[in-house]
């Protein structure tokens, strides 16, 4: 039962990526170029209402579905990964316009070279498990 | 209901993908699309070799549910929901990627050069996909996040941390975008 749950989720996440264009190239492009609100206002809008949403959970709190106490992890603050890792990120965002969400996104609608993508991202984030040792954090 | 076929506005767009992260919030999980990369990693086995894959990755099934969830969604966008899907962009924005040799800006929802299905056969275009894969895919689990992870969950959630890979993500994003893309493409 769960099961179907996450995947009505994410197909209501699906939906949404792909109709408001958030999953294009061309808007990652013009987002980064400051040329239109398009990007600014998905994300601005998602991040207003997630603030009230989140705040709301922590402070009346609110129970989940299953009756239970809703907990809220803190991210874990390593602020210089943080930052070369948002860098790295940043540039690979901007090269192919897609962020981990939106590679599943555009394999369902079709754009199959995609594939491509996905693999490397994976092996990206293997890679960063074999060297996260080494990189300062 | 024509304007469920059209693209739909930021103000549509973004609402929905806070109700995302509130239905995944109300179900006991977190709204992170990156986690699944780690997960893909460790189910292959990658914990053997390597400590950062050796947890119980089952305990993530959900969030691969999620992004298959993802792939129907996309499925389903493209192929029942859109009339047309060029993306209406500034002017601007398609004149210079004109020049970029990228013609289909303003006509299409991907460039072609890129994402169609010639490009299987163009090593530019299969590098460029590589690179960029890997520098968001590295980049995204040395951040401890993405756009999903940092920029709604976490900033919503207030947290410091967050706000700094966003700030990342903006530095890396410019300077590829402004500085290194015309070159790359």
């Amino acid at each position: 039962m769960r099961t179907i749950r996450y995947f009505i989720i994410g197909i209501l996440f699906g939906i949404t990526l792909f109709k408001s264009e958030a999953a294009s190239w061309f808007r990652i492009y013009e987002m980064f170029q400051f040329k239109s609100f398009h990007m600014y206002g998905i994300i601005g809008s998602a991040l207003v209402l997630g603030v009230v949403i989140t705040q709301s959970i922590k402070r009346f709190g609110i129970k989940s579905f299953y009756g239970q106490p809703i907990v809220i992890a803190d991210k874990e603050k390593m602020l210089k990964s943080n930052l070369y890792g948002g860098i790295v990120f940043g540039l690979g965002w901007a090269l192919v316009g897609a962020c981990p969400g939106p590679i599943f996104v555009l394999l369902g609608a079709g754009y199959l070279p995609v594939l491509v993508l996905f693999f490397f991202a994976t092996l990206g984030t293997f890679l960063y498990g074999k060297l996260k040792k080494r990189l300062p954090h | 209901m024509n304007w469920i076929y059209d693209p739909w506005s930021w103000y549509i767009g973004g609402p929905l993908i806070a109700l995302v992260m509130l239905l995944l919030l109300l179900s006991e999980k977190k709204f992170g699309m990156s986690s699944n990369l780690r997960t893909i990693c460790a189910a292959f086995g990658a914990g053997k070799s390597t400590p950062f894959f050796d947890y119980d990755w089952r305990s993530q099934r959900w969030n691969i549910i999620v992004i298959l969830g993802a792939f129907v969604g996309g499925l389903i966008g493209a192929k029942f929901l859109s009339t047309q899907t060029a993306v209406d962009l500034h002017p601007d924005v398609i004149l210079q990627l004109q020049e970029l040799n990228i013609v289909d800006a303003g006509q299409a929802y991907m460039p072609e050069r890129l994402f169609g299905s010639a490009s299987w056969t163009d090593w530019k275009s299969l590098s460029i996909l590589a690179v960029g894969g890997f520098l968001v895919g590295f980049g995204a689990r040395y951040a401890g996040g993405c756009t999903s992870g940092h920029a709604i969950s976490g900033l919503s959630n207030l947290q410091l941390p967050s706000l700094i890979a966003v700030i990342g993500f903006f530095i890396g994003g410019i300077i590829m975008n402004h500085f290194l893309i015309g070159y790359i493409l």
